[in-house]
């Protein structure tokens, strides 16, 4: 077994009256892509969120690299997020600034770069999710791959060891899936670093995962390699893999 | 049965009044509750802001850039609700002042209420109609399409990078509008005064000079300033704490202009108690 490079232990939180998650615990292992799957409004988005420290958790700890989270300062909090990439789903690309900028925000902010030298990293970056072209372009004239795209560029500018992708091939076509997949999988070589993707297209995960996480009701109940995932007795893991609308998960 | 059940289900009428006035009571705890959770979250806000303005952890090309949006862009909407106003202000006293014979009076009636009162506050409320709704709108929206967590993701502070260019260019800016307003304000008066009541420019401004000291300038300049805090601040609050996609941008932009104007009728009342000698 690889290390942990980041956990969820017993966290329980809620949106209003839902609970989200409930005594949830997962680990993270390091240099490997997690897959985590589940119903939608599962609380999916919501462990990225805790990983990356947008969210606290009413009960429960959150460890990245072997720190606990949850009791940071913001100033601390700043500076883990420095090493932790997040590709949101909808890109949440910076309306204002062109892609290069939205690229470039980051290491303007956090490195000691000149603007020729972050001009050069920025087009290695967009170059490696194919954009290069798109620098000088505004996200609205972008499609919604290349936005995913761009915002995928945006997350590993900065060379981070841990890469949180929400949901990065919903709405998507299959040939785009298929790119945005590849994409994943070679920047998580590129960069050896680890990456946590939620995401509901089976094929794609089956594609690129090495672990499998699958939440329910606020729990992770079926935890494994995809192989271990796909031979799962459980029935609400079954139910999921094949789309039966039969079984015990509530429609 | 079916009666029985109805009866079981029926309250007595002090139950009901009981449940009536625990739910009375309960909405109005809801209510004092939000109260104290916005006034908890604005000023954890200004002191995060002015934390941020304190350690010159400042963008300057952003707060130029906003002095330019919030306020070159509000200039002309100043220029003309001061200019009318001036001249209303001047139509409704001057022929009356005239009548009484205190027409000598009236450049001091008009400049006095315009740099005092009229001046700030009238281009605070313009300007919070324009300028707070685009602040909550703009950072409503960057709320609701996840870009204000994009940039928590990214390792930089929504407070810095978003709110203190606006609260600055908004300090920097409202006064200036203001110098502006007070100057068209009194112009627009002057000339009404001389068409309506046949006052002399000369005597007109011989009076702004003799009623309007300097200290008053600076006085109505500092309310100004508060004013472009609260426009910036309430915007921003409103914005930062949108909830319910393009719907609750809609209902953060209302609130916003709503609270903002209503405060700045309070904190006017306030400082022109305390800056003029009210107490």
């Amino acid at each position: 077994m690889p290390n942990v490079i980041a956990k969820l232990d017993g966290v329980s939180l809620s949106y209003g009256d839902r609970n989200v998650l409930r005594n949830c615990s997962m680990d993270i292992y390091e240099g490997v892509i997690t897959c985590i799957i589940g119903m939608s409004g599962a609380g999916k988005s919501t462990i990225l969120r805790l990983l990356d420290g947008l969210r606290k958790p009413e009960l429960g700890h959150v460890y990245v690299r072997g720190e606990d989270i949850c009791h940071m300062r913001e100033s601390e909090l700043i500076e883990m997020r420095t090493k932790i990439g997040f590709a949101f789903q909808f890109a949440a690309l910076f309306d204002s600034m062109t892609v290069g900028d939205n690229v470039a925000l980051p290491l303007r902010e956090h490195t000691s770069l000149t603007e020729d030298e972050i001009r050069e990293v920025v087009i290695h970056t967009l170059d490696s999710v194919g954009l290069a072209h798109t620098y000088d372009n505004m996200p609205s004239e972008l499609s919604g791959g290349m936005l995913k795209r761009a915002g995928f560029a945006r997350a590993v500018v900065t060379n981070p060891d841990l890469v949180l992708y929400d949901e990065p091939t919903t709405g998507l076509d299959p040939i785009v899936t298929h790119l945005l997949t590849d994409t994943i999988k070679r920047l998580r070589q590129q960069l050896n670093a680890t990456a946590v993707v939620i995401s509901h297209d089976l094929q794609s995960i089956y594609m690129m995962a090495d672990y499998v996480a699958m939440l329910f009701e606020g729990a992770i109940i079926e935890y494994g390699t995809v192989e271990d995932i796909q031979k799962s007795v459980n029935p609400i893991v079954q139910q999921f893999l094949t789309g039966s609308e039969v079984g015990p998960i509530p429609i | 049965m079916s009666q029985a059940l109805n009866d079981s289900e029926t309250p007595n009428p002090a139950e009901a009044v009981e449940r009536a006035s625990l739910g009375a009571l309960t909405q109005i705890g809801r209510k004092v509750n939000s109260f104290f959770d916005y006034i908890g979250g604005i000023t954890a806000l200004a002191g995060e802001t002015a934390s941020t303005i304190g350690k010159l952890r400042i963008r300057f090309a952003e707060t130029v850039n906003q002095c330019y949006l919030l306020g070159y862009q509000s200039l002309i909407i100043v220029l003309l609700t001061s200019l009318f106003t001036g001249m209303v202000f001047s139509l409704e006293s001057a022929v009356q002042a005239v009548q009484y014979g205190f027409g000598g009076f009236v450049g001091g009636i008009v400049s006095y209420t315009n740099v005092r009162e009229l001046g700030p506050m009238l281009t605070a409320v313009v300007v919070a109609g324009r300028v707070c709704a685009a602040i909550a709108a703009e950072l409503g929206s960057m709320v609701v399409t996840e870009q204000v967590e994009a940039l928590q993701s990214l390792g930089l502070a929504p407070v810095r990078f978003l709110v203190v260019p606006r609260v600055l260019a908004l300090m920097i800016m409202l006064p200036l509008l203001t110098v502006f307003a007070d100057v068209i304000g009194v112009m627009g008066g002057e000339w009404i005064a001389h068409a309506q009541a046949h006052i002399a420019y000369n005597d007109f401004m011989s009076s702004a000079r003799q009623t309007i000291g300097f200290e008053d300038v600076v006085k109505g300049l500092f309310k100004s300033v508060i004013f472009g805090i609260i426009i910036a601040l309430v915007g921003a609050y409103q914005g930062l704490t949108t909830t319910g996609g393009a719907a609750g941008v809609g209902k953060s932009t209302t609130s916003a202009v709503v609270i903002c104007i209503i405060l700045i009728f309070i904190v006017n009342f306030m400082m022109s108690y305390f800056l003029y000698g009210g107490g």
